[in-house]
């Protein structure tokens, strides 16, 4: 709590608005999760916090430490492009698997 | 003053977050079939990987860092794993 007191307004400011917008959008994505009607529409909710939330907190991170340390930190950049190679991969997989078992089953949609 | 906002809002992500976590355990519970499951277990592993990046922010110590890296990595593991194992019913053939 004291390095937070050394921290400027406006980076202690951009990092508190980047990281409300980065949990905001992944509690949105996940009451998608919930409330959507079928998998398949369910399947586009979550990628709200694998892309935008994701990417909020990190960017709030990489203010936060590089002002803090005052250099460039960016190994968080590290997660960001992991999380989005890997998504986009698992989903793909996932909804193979789902249209395989729903056509296995001989289930329309 | 700007301390207490930070302060303030890292508060307000967190709880942001849990219940998110809980909305992706309850659609886990909940969820008609296998796939559901899966697709709430990644959400669930997302949102416990941007947990502790917040943590490691109110904190100011970058040993959170390496946790949500290694929590990541495990999650696009283990749901590629269950995505093959529905799809095959075995992971490696």
């Amino acid at each position: 709590m004291t390095q937070m007191e050394s921290l400027p307004a406006w980076a202690a400011l951009l990092t508190s608005l980047l990281v409300l917008l980065g949990a905001g959008l992944t509690l949105i994505g996940t009451i998608g999760l919930l409330r959507l009607p079928s998998f398949y529409e369910r399947m586009h909710a979550p990628t709200l916090g694998a892309t935008w939330g994701t990417a909020g907190i990190l960017l709030g991170s990489i203010v936060f430490f590089s002002v803090l340390q005052s250099r460039l930190v960016i190994h968080e950049a590290l997660i960001a492009v992991f999380v989005t190679v890997t998504t986009p991969v698992t989903l793909m997989l996932l909804a193979r698997a789902a249209l395989h078992r729903d056509r296995a089953e001989g289930r329309r949609e | 003053m700007s301390a207490a906002i930070l302060s303030w809002s890292l508060l307000i992500a967190q709880v942001m977050l849990a219940i998110a976590m809980a909305g992706a355990g309850l659609r886990m519970i909940r969820g008609p079939r296998a796939q559901d499951r899966i697709l709430a277990f990644d959400a669930l592993y997302v949102d416990a990987m941007l947990l502790l990046l917040l943590f490691g922010i109110g904190t100011a110590s970058t040993l959170y860092f390496e946790a949500a890296l290694v929590i990541s990595l495990l999650g696009f593991v283990s749901t590629v794993a269950l995505a093959k194992f529905l799809m095959r019913g075995e992971v490696i053939e």
